[in-house]
């Protein structure tokens, strides 16, 4: 805002002295209200965090319906004791699961969309939206007959199975941002290498994986997030012993009294992750969005 | 030196392959799929420890999925069911949720056997053994009671109102208004499917018990006058129920009782485990029960069980669990901790609280039906469709016929009294 | 996007690089290829396969259900049978959400934007804030938001705090409903929605000068349009005896305010993404041409932010057409006024035990779907094949 219009020329020095001196004023109350209005909508944004939070920290005696805005007295940990003592034996598999998944699936993806995007094949116009349209299936509606193809080859109830199952999910997403990514890398690179005798992995290696970062920085977000969040697949094709957090966090609001101080304060420790991931690759996020990567 | 240890080797080998065959019958692993975490989840715990020190060579995988109001339980069991890879056994409502899918898909092993053996039949009563059973077999091991017609008030707040607590819902409607008067809610009721919950203690009332189970028997048809008189009733009900019902959870329908905001709220025995466990209050004490409005010497009971499916991977373990579970001691060691009471008829009732030595009393001497919403009386066709058809048309409509004919047909799709 | 310049080149360097080249191209492709064709077309054929039948009746979970083909029976019922007005009700309000949900994450996601697209001490602060919903699943947002949004408690009694009257409003309970229609008058509503739309299309093409296309789309499009007027009305199509009132539930609300709340953030990144990436040589040649700051925004920058609302839209539309858990989690599975197919089909299938049923809404959901899809894939493929 404070590269206003210039002004149009011709005036009074003083004039222009003056007009600049009340567009300045007017651009500092913009801003003012700019970060009037940013405030209000942070405080709005955080509002069901706050109450996630307080109620976390309450004892179950004391979560009513109206007093929950208030602050817990005394406090009480017993929500996040409980969170983690069942949360610790699955933090493993989460782990293992989402970071194997999303390396994999992003792999793939970088790969597919490598392909669909500078390699000419017979049929590619069909083979693109076949692939992307498997990111719209409810998944509710495919549980039994996945359950059945699983147990046939013997990758039910561990946690090999449940990667490959995300794996295969997370494609069409990966493979439509890759994709997209790639279509805007000139092409006369890819030539150049060609020219240089590079073949199909050398043109991978040294042209393209280089300038990947910030598609898979979107990429690994994006699955990381959906992976370690999903309940779904995790609770039906996996037995006890390899079964990710989200069934943990589940388990926390069973039961027929429902003490909702622990669901609250599992929702925060299995965020915590995420939230962090947030945090950190935030901003490479809209980098990688900004180099095109989910763009039409 | 070497040669001893090699001996020493073959000796444990042999040793490991006849050990279970001899001092002990039962061994591997036996898998218990339930939908009981959180305040529920000790009870099983202290069950499987019992079963753990009787049968020390089986590993149990407790094997809990919650969520979803129960759904996502069901999701799991039927997706490996149809999978064909059936755990060794799992919880299911006692009743027809049982028998309604799994014995009518042939999935079970009949039990006749086990009730014989174990001489079940002398200390259950007869009318919890009618609902376990078809003409074919008795099909699952109950492992607790619960009541659901009760309804719970904190005595010192109806005498601070100036009300009693009401035997019959004409009773109810005399106090309402003077409850209302004074800014408190007469009845609170918690999301849909307490309504439900509702419908069958106002149902129970105006029908009676063998009214109630010719409903279920096909003998008393849908649309007959009487059956259009419990909507009727239920419809003067809910004029005198909290508005947002929808969006609370049966918990938070007890606080508005716990906390003044109402007077009355009908629930099933949880309740008073949630009152006394979780809230601190002392039964009987700090908060009072009676057998919801015209249901006084009833007992509508719905009841936790396990059975044998077929194909189950460990049968042995399985039938020694269902021993277990149907055990004097088993019961009298899961039920106190799950705030039901145990089915048999001779449980130790020094280790329940006031609460369940009441439930239990009743449980002795009533007349016993079983509970549509907690899966006793109708197979899921029917209770699903009853709760996001009929109950909608009531809630929308608030017309009794439209909603008894919509009830009617309900019936006749999911094949009820056929 | 592609130039055609691009395009030489691209045709020129596939033709350089060998066939051996493309048989590995190929050969990376088949693994996802044929993954894909089990996890996704094979297990749609089945569900299809499933809804045609009758799936063992009562007995559907014997291990050998025994089954009936019933043709198209199960999609009659679902659109015709009284019993099965929640299937309708809950796809009006899929629309109604989906509709709303994609608007209200578009209007929230460029407002966030452009507040943030300027230079701001702790724009890394707010930027994170705003994204931090979305790294929650949609159970956790639900648990919260049903706490936020009971008329008890929750924002309900926010104005209290400050002395203010508490709110009213029953949220995911309240049983209002705006913009009623009748659900018999439906096939003639489509059928003019797309007359409609014909004619639309048609004066495009005649105002184009393309005649042809222009008479071979208007034409039926006014046939249909008038057959409607004149012989539909007052008919019933539908094959719905009675009359069934649908309408905009408010108890949607709630659901929808939650979502964007998860959402938004998406769409703000996307939106400030494609802001940073306008050229500011662009605004600067506005300027000397003395736009106003918001005529750059409106003139300059906002057209050049389409193809990123194209490509939001899919992913919000994928999102919303396959919301479940959220609802789920905020008001339970029996609460009609807010649920949706994808619930029902839950119900349905798992408590229900009507597989077939189930697996018709899932297919119904599925063209639905494809509805949105294949209008975007045509016009992306298509733009690849015109530059």
């Amino acid at each position: 805002m404070a590269d206003q219009p210039a002004v149009a020329t011709g005036t009074p020095a003083h004039d222009l002295q003056l007009s600049r001196q009340k567009a300045a004023g007017r651009a500092r109350w913009g801003r003012v209200a700019v970060y009037g209005v940013l405030i209000l909508l942070v405080i709005i944004y955080l509002t069901p965090v706050y109450l996630t939070v307080v109620t976390s920290l309450k004892d179950p005696a004391h979560i009513r319906l109206p007093t929950a805005w208030e602050p817990p007295r005394p406090i009480s940990w017993e929500g996040y004791a409980t969170a983690w003592r069942d949360f610790a034996p699955k933090l493993r598999n989460s782990f293992i699961l989402a970071v194997t998944a999303t390396a994999l699936s992003a792999i793939m993806g970088s790969m597919n969309g490598y392909v669909l995007a500078k390699w000419r094949l017979p049929g590619e116009r069909y083979i693109f939206p076949l692939i992307v349209f498997g990111m719209f299936i409810p998944y509710q509606s495919i549980l039994i007959p996945l359950f059945q193809f699983l147990r046939s080859v013997n990758l039910y109830g561990g946690l090999p199975g449940l990667i490959l199952v995300h794996v295969v999910y997370g494609l069409p997403i990966t493979t439509l941002l890759f994709r997209n990514f790639y279509a805007e890398l000139p092409d006369e690179m890819v030539q150049a290498a060609s020219i240089d005798g590079a073949g199909f992995f050398g043109i991978y290696r040294w042209v393209i994986l280089p300038l990947s970062a910030p598609a898979f920085t979107v990429v690994i977000i994006w699955q990381f997030t959906q992976i370690w969040n999903e309940f779904l697949f995790a609770v039906t094709l996996t037995q006890p012993a390899a079964q990710p957090i989200t069934v943990a966090l589940a388990n926390l609001a069973g039961g027929e009294a429902v003490r909702w101080n622990m669901p609250m304060a599992g929702s925060v420790l299995a965020a915590l992750p995420t939230v962090l991931v947030y945090i950190l690759l935030g901003r490479y996020f809209i980098r990688g969005m900004l180099a095109g990567s989910l763009k039409g | 030196m070497r040669r001893t240890g090699w001996y020493l080797g073959v000796l444990a080998v042999l040793v490991a392959f006849l050990l279970p065959a001899t001092a002990c019958a039962q061994s591997g692993e036996l898998e218990i799929f339930s939908w009981w975490a959180g305040d529920e989840g000790p009870a099983l715990e202290a069950l499987i420890e019992h079963y753990e020190s009787l049968y020390p060579n089986v590993r149990v995988i407790n094997a809990t999925v919650t969520g979803g109001a129960g759904v996502n339980a069901k999701a799991v069991l039927k997706t490996r069911m149809l999978g064909g890879d059936p755990p060794d056994t799992f919880q299911v409502h006692a009743g027809q949720e049982l028998i309604g899918t799994w014995v009518l898909a042939d999935r079970m092993e009949d039990l006749t056997f086990l009730y014989e053996e174990e001489g079940w039949y002398d200390v259950l009563p007869e009318d919890l053994i009618k609902l376990l059973s078809t003409d074919e077999g008795i099909w699952s091991v109950a492992v607790n009671i619960h009541r659901s017609n009760v309804m719970y008030y904190i005595p010192e707040n109806l005498e601070k109102w100036g009300v009693s607590v009401p035997t019959t819902w004409d009773e109810f409607f005399e106090i309402a208004p003077k409850l209302q008067a004074q800014g408190v809610v007469p009845l609170s009721v918690g999301e849909n499917w307490s309504v439900i919950h509702l419908w069958e203690s106002v149902a129970l009332s105006v029908l009676g018990p063998d009214k109630w189970e010719a409903l279920w028997t096909g003998e008393l048809a849908w649309t007959s006058p009487e059956v259009v008189a419990t909507w009727e009733l239920l419809d003067r009900i809910m004029e005198y129920t909290n508005p947002d019902f929808a969006s609370l959870t049966w918990q938070q329908a007890t606080d508005m009782v716990v906390d003044g905001e109402a007077a009355f709220n009908i629930m099933g025995d949880w309740a008073s485990g949630y009152m006394s466990t979780t809230l601190g209050l002392k039964p009987g004490v700090d908060f009072g029960w009676a057998p919801s409005p015209g249901t006084e010497g009833i007992f509508m009971m719905l009841a936790d069980s396990f059975g044998l499916p077929k194909g189950a991977p460990n049968r042995e373990a399985t039938i020694a669990w269902l021993r277990t579970v149907g055990s004097r001691e088993g019961q009298d060691i899961f039920n106190p901790l799950k705030g039901s009471i145990s089915a048999r008829l001779d449980s130790d009732l020094s280790r329940y609280d006031a609460y369940g030595q009441s439930v239990a009393r009743d449980w002795q001497t009533n007349r016993i039906v079983g509970s549509l919403q907690h899966g006793v009386v109708a197979n899921e066709r029917f209770m699903n469709d009853f709760a996001t058809t009929v109950m909608e048309m009531f809630l929308t409509t608030r017309d009794p016929v439209i909603t008894s004919n919509a009830a009617h047909a309900v019936a006749l799709q999911a094949g009820i009294g056929l | 996007m592609e130039t055609s310049l691009v395009r030489a080149h691209r045709e020129g360097a596939s033709s350089m690089r060998t066939g051996k080249d493309r048989l590995i191209a190929g050969l990376m492709l088949a693994p996802s290829l044929i993954l894909l064709g089990i996890f996704v077309y094979g297990f749609i054929g089945q569900t299809v396969y499933v809804s045609l039948t009758d799936w063992g009746r009562g007995a559907s979970l014997a291990l050998q259900p025994e089954i009936t083909f019933v043709g198209l029976e199960n999609y009659r019922q679902l659109f015709t049978g009284i019993l099965d007005v929640r299937f309708r009700q809950d796809l009006v309000n899929m629309v109604f959400f989906s509709l709303i949900f994609v608007v209200a994450c578009l209007g929230m996601g460029l407002f966030l934007a452009t507040l943030l697209d300027r230079p701001l001490k702790g724009e890394g602060f707010f930027r994170t804030v705003f994204l931090l919903p979305m790294a929650l699943s949609f159970v956790v947002t639900g648990t919260i938001w049903r706490w936020m949004l009971q008329p008890r408690g929750g924002v309900n009694v926010l104005p209290t705090l400050v002395g203010l009257p508490r709110l009213e409003f029953l949220w995911t309970t309240s049983r209002q409903r705006v913009l009623q229609f009748n659900w018999q008058a439906v096939p003639q509503g489509l059928i003019l929605l797309a007359a409609v739309v014909l004619i639309l299309l048609g004066v495009r093409a005649w105002r184009r000068g393309t005649r042809r296309k222009a008479l071979l789309l208007g034409l039926p499009g006014l046939v249909a349009g008038a057959y409607v007027l004149l012989v539909g009305r007052g008919v019933n199509w539908s094959g719905l005896p009675f009359p069934e009132t649908h309408g905009f539930n408010l108890a949607l609300i709630g659901i929808i305010i939650a979502a964007t709340w998860q959402m938004s953030g998406y769409t703000m990144a996307l939106y400030l993404a494609g802001l940073r990436g306008i050229p500011e040589e662009l605004r600067e040649a506005a300027q000397v041409d003395g736009a106003s700051r918001l005529q750059i925004y409106r003139y300059v920058e906002l057209p050049l932010l389409k193809p990123i609302t194209l490509s939001a839209v899919v992913v919000l539309g994928h999102i919303a057409l396959k919301i479940f858990d959220l609802i789920f989690a905020m008001s339970g599975p029996d609460n009609a006024m807010t649920s949706v197919p994808a619930i029902l089909m839950y119900l349905t299938t798992f408590r229900g035990n009507q597989f077939a049923k189930g697996a018709a809404i899932a297919t119904l959901l599925l063209l639905l779907v494809s509805l949105l899809i294949i209008p975007y894939m045509v016009s992306t493929l298509r733009k690849g094949d015109e530059a």
